[in-house]
């Protein structure tokens, strides 16, 4: 055995694998408001992510995902006790002072906020919030940068496009802050119209500069040397990919919702897919680019995405077997615990133990470089 | 190897060329260096060499530049990666990918290299440059030296024949430049590499260069050997100039060759005394008393006691993230003080509103334009004056006197290094506060704007320019010795040396000057100091 089918030789995983395990997740998660297994998904991100993430900077974005569906979800029951129309059920917790309006415009403001109507935005922001963890965790265990090296070849341009806006958007809070900063030296307290001015003149300046000079030395680089095909070509390849993916978009719409029939779905998913690889497969004769040190795609690799593959499965299988389990009818109930569901989302929590160790970072350790690096950009900016 | 034959540069817009008729020729295996003043077309000469101009700059290139046999009109910068490797002013800026390693490989990858090339070059790369602990490390983590050597390390691995360096050092400590000029004596002397550098700090990078291509202020050229050139150059590091106070010959490039040089000199100015550093006022402009800052868990400034007064020019130095521009900061409020206090008038500037601020304490950033978003000077000045709550055409009078005979619909972005820092200076100065701040003053000034700038210096401290005090953070030694009555040395956030200029930089084998270096014991730090000392043998 090679040593990188061993789930215990330190090495990242293919990025590709998280992402897939994760979206998995999520979708397994964007098929029920039942708090159990939603509960459930949460806690087996949150572990794998203890489990394996590296000292990567990007590894600690979980943490911001984490509090980013928090907020998400204070503000979804905010909203609901503050607007909600006829949504409110019997049992009233406090009532709150009220606005009258326009019995036409079907709104209301304040008034009585029921449990029952509390609980439902809970459990509906709870489902929003876990998707995004899950993202959050495929985002701290293969960063979406890395993940964009894999983009095919036909679609290169548009990976180095997002490579170069993932980098500049950190940049430009940077600048602001710099900026702003400045502006303090100046006497400005930086309130109103006028110092929103002020602060986007330099910062816009800046990122354009910033933007010249990259493109300078991309092309100093040797970038697009060896991608000057024909110009049919690089339309066909386009027109097949996006023409395709947009199809694929709408099949998995049409799977994941099932109110949608006919040729959504399953049909539309083959046919998307199709075009894409077809796309990508005459794209990727006309790029002359080779690819530094890829990560191999082996046993963990596969052992992780099938994690996902069957939490995914027995969410869905579950979901058809016994529908009201998923989508509560009274949500004052104590939500029932779908057996099926949750033993497929323990077993999404198996790669923290089946996907290979990060190595260590060479030299000192994790701790101080972390500090240092804080320090460093601080007292850049 | 390079060849440029009557080659000049027009940029579409302007009446006169950036360059014109450049006769050079850089053999292969020698070190070229590229001096001038601040926009006399360095960076263009530079980026013509790889194609850069005209192909993505546009505008106008006469004559022929031919590049390893290959003429970069026909060939665009692309066509060139494998023979001429390019390095930018800003590393940072130039980065594509987010890790040490990937950056390595990233143009070997758009040359279509086989894998297993790609994999033996970037770990020689890495080897090379002594970047080996440093492979999986983010970019933005690093320092501005590993940063620089990273840069030069993603050209080196498709082996081009030649490397084309813009301003190397300018960004570096003393010790982190030394660390990148030594790898680059290495790849020229180990692999045969031709090199072209652009550099302001000659005393850095002098010694190494076996041509030096001077631009005149006309767009054309005078090269030949660095002694020779150095003779009349407008821009000399201060070992030639000291070697033209004392007239020796041959010119000397090193502080060695001066030294060996120097006897009968050191024997004259043995009886004299190097002026003794003018009296400062008694009046504390600010001070602080065993500051703290912390981010985070990080101590940037570990109990700093030190105070500034009226009439002082203090320097405060030390390496890359020692904690200089931290305590800059806390001083002008950017940064609130973690224990100990800090004042500036007697006020805490962390607690005062910034229209209060301006009038006690005033900062010129590391990047001036930051403070600059007006479209034209004159308006700027303007902003400046309604800022401060001064009369009208204050900040413009200021500004007349710092840099004479701008227009004042040019924008600032237009203006040259040295322009834009007197901009901001003087939009600082409007609001005549009693201390100010400079970041890293001369990064990117030549010596001319240096000499300015030391001028300018002097008179705001004298009683007859208001008297300020001025603490100026800085890596450039030679500055500190022109102009510094007093020097701090900061290393991992604490004071290490707080005293007379002479007295700290003298010993120090990082900090000191040139002419301090030869002339040792002796506290002598300038070659001004020393011609002013002989003509005063020589008059009576």
């Amino acid at each position: 055995m090679r040593p990188q089918h061993l789930p215990t030789f330190p090495r990242a995983l293919h990025p590709g694998a998280w992402w897939l395990w994760a979206v998995c997740l999520a979708a397994a998660a964007g098929r029920t408001q039942n708090p159990v297994p939603l509960l459930l998904v949460l806690a087996v991100t949150a572990v794998v992510v203890a489990a394996r993430r590296s000292a990567a900077p990007w590894a600690r974005s979980y943490g911001a995902f984490l509090k980013l569906a928090l907020v998400l979800i204070v503000i979804r029951i905010a909203f609901q006790a503050l607007l909600s129309t006829g949504a409110q059920g019997p049992t009233v917790l406090f009532t709150l002072p009220s606005l009258p309006m326009p019995a036409s415009s079907g709104l209301k403001l304040g008034g009585d906020v029921s449990l029952e109507a509390v609980l439902r935005a809970f459990y509906e922001g709870l489902q929003l919030a876990v998707i995004l963890c899950c993202v959050g965790a495929a985002n701290a265990l293969g960063s979406a940068r890395r993940l964009l090296r894999y983009v095919p070849g036909a679609l290169y341009e548009v990976g180095v496009a997002c490579v170069v806006a993932l980098t500049f958007a950190p940049q430009l809070v940077s600048d602001a802050a710099r900026v702003r900063a400045a502006h303090r030296l100046r006497g400005h307290d930086g309130a109103g119209l006028g110092a929103l001015k002020r602060l986007a003149m330099p910062v816009l300046e800046g990122a354009l500069e910033r933007s010249v000079d990259l493109a300078a030395a991309m092309d100093a680089r040797g970038y697009g040397r060896t991608t000057d095909a024909a110009r049919v070509s690089r339309r066909v390849t386009g027109l097949l990919v996006v023409g395709g993916l947009l199809v694929l978009c709408v099949g998995v719409y049409g799977l994941l919702d099932d109110t949608a029939t006919g040729p959504l779905g399953a049909p539309s998913l083959v046919v998307g897919a199709a075009a894409i690889g077809v796309g990508l497969r005459v794209g990727s004769r006309r790029t002359g680019r080779t690819r530094y040190r890829p990560d191999p795609w082996a046993l963990p690799e596969w052992l992780v995405t099938g994690c996902g593959v069957v939490a995914a499965a027995a969410v869905l299988v579950d979901v058809h077997l016994h529908p009201a389990d998923f989508f509560l009818a009274s949500v004052t109930d104590v939500p029932p615990v779908p057996l099926l569901a949750c033993l497929g989302i323990l077993v999404g929590l198996l790669p923290a133990f089946l996907a290979p160790p990060p190595p260590l970072p060479v030299g000192e350790p994790p701790e101080r470089r972390r500090s240092d690096v804080r320090e460093k950009t601080e007292v850049a900016g | 190897m390079i060849e440029l034959d009557g080659a000049g540069v027009t940029f579409a817009g302007s009446q006169a060329p950036v360059l014109r008729g450049i006769d050079l020729v850089v053999p292969e295996g020698e070190l070229a260096l590229v001096v001038g003043r601040t926009g006399s077309g360095k960076t263009t000469l530079l980026r013509t060499v790889n194609g850069l101009v005209p192909h993505f700059s546009g505008g106008t290139l006469h004559g022929r530049v031919v590049v390893a046999g290959r003429d970069t009109r026909t060939h665009r910068p692309r066509d060139l990666a494998d023979v001429v490797g390019h390095v930018g002013q800003d590393p940072l800026a130039g980065f594509v990918t987010d890790t040490v390693e990937d950056e390595l490989a990233y143009g070997m990858e758009s040359l279509g290299l086989p894998a297993d090339v790609m994999r033996r070059r970037v770990e020689e790369t890495l080897d090379l440059l002594g970047l080996a602990d440093l492979r999986a490390s983010p970019l933005a983590d690093l320092s501005a030296g590993q940063q620089q050597r990273v840069a030069i390390g993603s050209v080196l691995t498709t082996h081009p024949r030649i490397l084309v360096l813009d301003e190397p050092t300018s960004a570096l400590d003393p010790l982190a430049a030394e660390e990148v000029l030594a790898t680059l004596q290495r790849l020229v002397h180990d692999l045969g590499l031709t090199v072209l550098l652009a550099e302001h700090r000659l005393e850095r990078v002098v010694q190494y260069a076996d041509q030096v291509v001077l631009l005149t202020a006309s767009g054309g050229a005078v090269h030949g050997a660095p002694a020779d050139v150095l003779r009349d150059s407008p821009v000399a590091p201060p070992v030639v100039e000291l070697g033209r106070v004392a007239g020796w010959d041959p010119l000397p490039l090193t502080v060695r060759d001066a030294r060996r040089q120097s006897g009968p000199l050191r024997a004259t100015l043995a009886d004299l005394q190097p002026p003794a550093p003018s009296a400062t006022g008694r009046e504390t402009a600010g001070a602080c008393r065993d500051l703290v800052v912390r981010y985070g868990r990080v101590a940037a400034v570990q109990g700093v006691s030190t105070q500034v007064a009226a009439g002082e020019v203090v320097a405060l130095m030390g390496r890359n993230g020692a904690g200089k521009s931290t305590l800059l900061k806390t001083f002008v409020g950017l940064q609130r003080p973690a224990a100990g206090s800090v004042t500036v008038g007697g006020l805490e500037p962390h607690r005062l509103r910034p229209s209060a601020l301006v009038r006690q304490v005033g900062m010129v950033p590391q990047v001036p334009s930051d403070l600059l978003y007006s479209s034209t000077v004159g308006r700027e000045c303007e902003q400046a004056d309604r800022d401060a709550g001064v009369a009208a055409g204050t900040t413009l009078d200021l500004f007349r006197r710092l840099s004479p005979g701008i227009p004042l619909d040019q924008h600032p972005r237009d203006l040259s290094e040295g322009q834009r820092l007197t901009l901001a200076l003087s939009v600082v100065l409007a609001a005549r506060p009693p201390l100010i701040l400079l970041d890293e003053p001369t990064r990117g000034l030549d010596y001319t704007a240096k000499h300015r700038l030391v001028e300018i210096l002097r008179d705001l401290t004298s009683a007859e320019g208001g008297g300020h005090a001025v603490l100026l953070a800085t890596h450039d030694v030679e500055l500190v010795a022109e102009v510094a009555t007093r020097v701090l040395v900061m290393a991992d956030g604490e004071l290490v040396a707080d005293g007379p200029t002479a007295q700290v930089v003298v010993s120090s084998p990082a900090f000191a000057p040139q002419v301090a270096k030869v002339l040792a014991p002796q506290p002598w730090l300038t070659p001004t100091e020393v011609a002013v000392a002989l003509a005063g043998v020589v008059a009576p």
